[in-house]
């Protein structure tokens, strides 16, 4: 379990108590720790006076904001149809073999979690994934490999 | 209807010196830019097309005292890649776009809605945007431009939803009206702006209404990055006239076996091989944002149509019953006929129910779901139920 | 944008003229043209989400949400094209396919928008695929109040409105987005679990049987005819003024009579009257202000909290406890008269009438769903066995009436029985908004100064209307010599009803803005009149006409003030010995706790 206390209020100090600054804290709590605990959310409600179901309603709106345990390094596979014409499936079986872990799971030395997502951006060099924010491209068995170990080394 | 060929060119990404172009705004008056911008035809490249001068022009004539100018950069329309790719090369005729918009209709303060998946390009974009604003101080402009991100939901590149996630909601799209220009963040009068509009912006402003025009068509004016992608040997960006035929596009980017184009992305328009020759990109044709896949004779139309519903039946908002049911119906539709569970005469409901959606939908997304679906549907049927 | 700009247009070829800012569906209304709407509601924002109400618009390509259309000048509309009546049967048939439509089975089965509107529009078999999935008919029943099933839920949101908007609660919201949008409570936890309130309004609001009360029809009707119990039911005065609406009769209709009638039928014991024990609320609430009144200006006590606010809604009390735990202290102690009434039914009433108290089953008629909750709070036992069994809303009364066949427009009028039947005009207005503060206020300033209030007929009207937050004071003079302290003091009271108003008074009290000395608080929009157990459906006009029979009933009650109500003063002399006595503290008094944030 993470400690939120400091980081909840240094991101509430920096971005204010408005309803409009609840993007970018959850954001920044998201960046730090990989998802929303139901700690950190209720804290977040009561900094700015709202309800925590709404925090809740709102974060679950947006599908980089989890509200479920992730990984130190959250993986997200494009699905959307040019990465799936230029395979897509084989990117993920890649994962699957090396993580030894299925979509939506979660590495249980709690490194990985490996997710799929919707078009990010990178049609022309499908197949493409995030790892947090970084995007990988024309991705390989060879090179998901590589870009893996890379991550298990850091 | 006139078609061009196509017709290269290099104004996007070209390098300019943004201190020129600001400094010849500078010294116009508001009425002068957007007389500017109205007289170039200048339409919304996101998608949607709605002419520029004439939103800028609304904006301007709000009494209020906020007002806000935002560049919509929540790129998210399957196989639109472009504005990445500004942002990445040429983000500062971004900046100078929104200032001179700034000036038009009277705004202060600018706001780049960055999609959560580009927030790779944040370290960048703001050591950039810091060396813009001090020269743009210099020439005299008080306008100052943040950035929000996204975090993946594309429903938030439609502007009111965008103003909800602004202002830390979800991105419900709302009511209209009250259309932005009016009513939008914050309740104030504000300009929503694509990226790419915005740098043809500072074209315009630098080159001239009367050269701009010359370039496209009568109804589509200027150029236009095309995101293209799919079965071609040459996937990329690449900078086009507008109002060439489907057929010359494919002559150039096909790989010879073409069968469909989907022009617009998923909430766009699947355009079967008959089709090519007489089909002209642009608003007078098929508008686009600029995404343009190609299929070739290996790939089954009907993956293609359960893909792009998948993705509306998760990226839908949810608000509305024709948006949030009808994409669940469509996709579970069309799996119940493959599978023959139901019959293929089925499909017909399916295609009055898209036509529903297209009016009875409460925002774009809702409204275009329809598009790929009755376009793929209709041309390519017997791939959808065997 | 100039006001009171009057705005032409045509709706099927017809004229109307309405003021700018009107919507389609107003003008539609103006013209007496039914649009069919589901996610609108009056007494809530507007939201433009079901698309039930889509209309035609000369010269747009899409349809237009009459909910949400502003009208514009030259505006054509059709309501009823073909396009029109497509789409809408599409929109009726899509929402039909995301809902479990077990409708014989179901509570609201006739008294259901969407039924309705299926019945409009959709008769004979459905167009689309089912798409109700087996994980939602997880029905969420932890909350003694509120049963929450996602399988008969149609996305409208209303009730995410009602939470916010009415009762700044927020328990629920929307959560996830496309097919996985849905109404939740913080990381779906059991709304037992949540800073629900219990008060009902989603429930009143909600469209389909996806909200509903949590039924206790069958453990009354099984007590009933067990010859072994004693079964006693007491009735909120707010049923009387509101149950024929469930019954055939126009809202505003007083019905008293012929409801104790036909709790009598029922096969009830005794049918006693809560209005009792709002009037013993009024004895003691009232001398717990003035001793609290007392405390602070004589003995400049710093223990005691002022100002003091109403208990009798158990939609605030949870509410204060989730929200404002650190002014629970400002709290009266009171029990609600519910309470009251349930911890003296197996004490008072048992001795008097010879019973054993293991034999009395305890019902309760309320117009209220956060009663339920009440009733089963762990400290609710003070009589040694659970003081109230079974709440049943009016709505489950209405329904074991038909039930019993009974013929209601028929019955005799009969009155209350007795001991603990008997009930004054004070307590009768506990049911509107303001009625706590004016039976309470015409009781203590009595006592205090020997007099009458100083109101003609003693309508205090200050306190009355439904304004959000009420605010009044009252100088008291010339007080009877024990009371002399309270010599000239401006006595300074507010009402607030719907827990939004509620919270506006809370922060102006806990933010030094405000200085009453007695608030009344009520969670529901109305008082218990709008309460979340009422007939559905509900909206201002129908709550006024509730109050206004509150008020009526008042004005023909022989007996006006709590403190003459003669079973009062025999309560006092036979057991009580007097307000806040010790045992009046150990039966009528209660305590709170402090509960979760989210």
């Amino acid at each position: 379990m993470y400690q939120t206390d400091n980081l909840v209020k240094d991101l509430v100090e920096k971005h204010g108590r408005q309803r409009d600054s609840l993007m970018p804290i959850l954001q920044g709590i998201v960046e730090k720790h990989n998802y929303l605990t139901d700690e950190a959310m209720v804290e977040v409600a009561q900094e700015l006076d709202i309800s925590a179901a709404e925090v809740y309603g709102t974060a679950s709106f947006y599908s980089f904001l989890d509200t479920e345990p992730r990984g130190k390094y959250v993986i997200r596979v494009c699905k959307t149809i040019t990465c799936a014409m230029k395979g897509k499936e084989e990117v993920i079986e890649a994962l699957e073999d090396i993580l030894k872990i299925k979509v939506g799971g979660t590495t249980s030395n709690g490194l990985f979690t490996l997710l799929e997502t919707n078009c990010m951006g990178w049609c022309h060099k499908a197949p493409a994934m995030l790892i947090n924010d970084i995007p990988y491209t024309e991705l390989t068995r060879e090179k998901i490999i590589k870009i893996i170990k890379d991550y298990m080394h850091k | 209807m006139e078609t061009k060929k196509i017709s290269k060119v290099d104004l996007i990404f070209e390098h300019i010196d943004p201190r020129e172009v600001l400094t010849k705004a500078y010294g116009m008056t508001r009425d002068e830019i957007i007389d500017e911008i109205l007289e170039s035809g200048l339409k919304g490249r996101g998608g949607a097309g709605f002419p520029t001068g004439m939103k800028w022009k609304l904006c301007s004539e709000e009494k209020e005292k906020t007002k806000y100018i935002i560049c919509n950069a929540d790129e998210g329309e399957p196989g639109t890649f472009k504005d990445r790719e500004i942002l990445d090369r040429v983000a500062y005729k971004v900046y100078a776009g929104m200032t001179i918009a700034g000036k038009a209709v009277g705004a202060k303060k600018g706001i780049i809605y960055l999609r959560g998946e580009y927030k790779f390009l944040l370290p960048q974009l703001r050591m950039q945007l810091d060396g813009f604003l001090k020269m743009s101080n210099e020439i005299g402009y008080d306008f100052e431009i943040d950035f929000r991100l996204g975090s993946g939901a594309y429903i938030c590149g439609e502007e009111s939803a965008l103003f909800e996630s602004i202002e830390g909601k979800r991105g419900e799209p709302r009511n209209k009206p009250p259309y932005p220009t009016h009513s939008g963040l914050f309740g104030k009068p504000t300009v929503v702006n694509n990226v790419e509009t915005l740098v043809n912006s500072v074209i315009i402003l630098k080159y001239g209404s009367k050269k701009y025009k010359q370039m496209g068509t009568m109804f589509s004016t200027g150029a236009k990055v095309f995101s293209v992608s799919g079965d071609t040997p040459i996937p990329g960006i690449y900078e086009l006239e507008l109002g060439m035929s489907l057929l010359e596009f494919v002559k150039e980017f096909g790989d010879g076996d073409t069968k469909a184009v989907q022009v617009g992305g998923a909430a766009g328009f699947c355009v079967p091989r008959k089709l090519f020759a007489s089909t002209v990109i642009g608003f007078e044709g098929v508008p686009t944002g600029g995404s343009m896949k190609l299929f070739n004779s290996s790939r089954s139309m009907y993956n293609v149509l359960h893909n792009y519903l998948e993705f509306f039946t998760e990226e839908s908002c949810g608000q509305c019953t024709p948006c949030r049911v009808g994409c669940q119906q469509l996709l579970r539709g069309v799996e119940s006929v493959k599978k023959r569970e139901s019959k293929s005469t089925y499909l017909n409901e399916l295609v009055k129910l898209a036509d529903t959606m297209k009016i009875a939908s409460k925002c774009g997304l809702g409204q275009s779901v329809g598009n790929a679906f009755k376009s793929i549907v209709e041309n390519f049927r017997e791939e959808i139920i065997y | 944008m100039k006001k009171n700009n009057i705005i032409n247009l045509t709706i099927n070829n017809q004229s109307v003229s309405v003021p700018e800012g009107s919507t389609v569906l107003q003008a539609a209304q103006k013209l007496n043209i039914h649009i069919p709407t589901l996610c609108n509601h009056d007494d809530l924002c507007v939201a433009g989400n079901c698309r039930v109400c889509v209309v035609e618009q000369k010269g747009s390509r899409v349809l237009v949400a009459a909910c949400a259309q502003p009208v514009t000048d030259g505006m054509e509309i059709m309501t009823n094209s073909l396009k029109v009546r497509n789409a809408r049967k599409h929109v009726v048939e899509l929402l039909l396919s995301e809902h479990r439509a077990d409708c014989t089975k179901c509570y609201r089965n006739q008294n259901c928008e969407l039924q309705t509107l299926a019945n409009e529009y959709s008769f004979g078999d459905h167009i689309f695929l089912d798409l109700v999935r087996e994980h939602e008919h997880l029905i969420d029943n932890t909350s003694a109040s509120i049963i929450k099933d996602d399988s008969k839920c149609i996305r409208c949101q209303r009730c995410v409105r009602t939470c916010s908007e009415l009762q700044k609660v927020s328990a629920i919201a929307v959560s996830g987005k496309g097919s996985e949008m849905k109404i939740s409570t913080f990381h779906d936890r059991p709304i037992s679990h949540v800073v629900c309130t219990n008060c009902g309004q989603c429930v009143n609001r909600c469209p389909t049987g996806a909200l509903t009360e949590k039924n206790y029809i069958d453990y009354v009707w099984d007590a009933i005819y067990d010859p072994e119990k004693h079964v006693v039911v007491q009735t909120a005065p707010a049923v009387r003024v509101s149950i024929g609406e469930d019954l055939g009769y126009d809202p505003g209709e007083r019905v008293t009579g012929k409801m104790v009638t036909a709790l009598k039928q029922l096969g009830f014991d005794s049918v006693l009257d809560t209005d009792f024990t709002a009037d013993l609320t009024i004895m003691e609430e009232g001398t717990e202000l003035l001793t609290r009144l007392k405390k602070v200006l004589v003995e400049k006590d710093k223990e005691t909290a002022l100002p003091m606010t109403t208990s009798c809604s158990p939609g605030w009390i949870k509410f204060i406890e989730h929200k404002y735990p650190e002014m629970l202290p400002n709290v009266s102690t009171c029990k609600s008269p519910q309470q009251m009434f349930g911890a003296l039914a197996k004490t008072y009433y048992a001795e008097k009438r010879g019973l054993d108290p293991e034999n009395i089953v305890s019902v309760s008629i309320m117009p209220c769903t956060a009663k339920k909750f009440e009733a089963n709070r762990p400290e609710m036992r003070d009589s040694g066995y659970k003081d109230v069994d079974y709440v049943l809303t009016t709505r489950e009364f209405a329904v074991m009436i038909k039930q019993a066949g009974i013929d209601f427009r028929t019955l005799e009028p009969t009155h209350h029985d007795s001991i603990m039947g008997e009930s004054s005009g004070a307590g009768a207005i506990f049911g509107a908004t303001g009625g706590v503060m004016e039976a309470a206020i015409r009781t203590a300033y009595e006592i205090v100064t020997g007099r009458p209030v100083p109101f003609d007929n003693l309508n205090i009207t200050p306190v009355r209307g439904m304004e959000g937050v009420k605010e009044a004071s009252l100088k008291i003079e010339k007080c009877k010599k024990e009371w002399s302290f309270l010599e000239g003091v401006e006595l300074k009271v507010a009402i607030a009803h719907g827990l939004t108003n509620a919270d506006e008074v809370m922060r102006a009290v806990s933010n030094g803005k405000a200085n009453y000395h007695f608030i009344e608080i009520m969670a529901c929009p109305g008082g218990c009149i709008g309460g979340g157990g009422q007939p559905i459906p509900t909206n201002i006009n129908i709550r006024q006409k509730r109050i206004d029979a509150i008020y009526e009933e008042d004005m023909n009650m022989p007996i006006r003030k709590s403190h003459e109500n003669p079973e009062i003063i025999q309560i006092y002399n036979d057991f009580l010995e007097k307000p806040n006595s010790h045992k009046a503290h150990e039966l009528l008094h209660t305590h709170y706790l402090e509960r979760v944030r989210y």
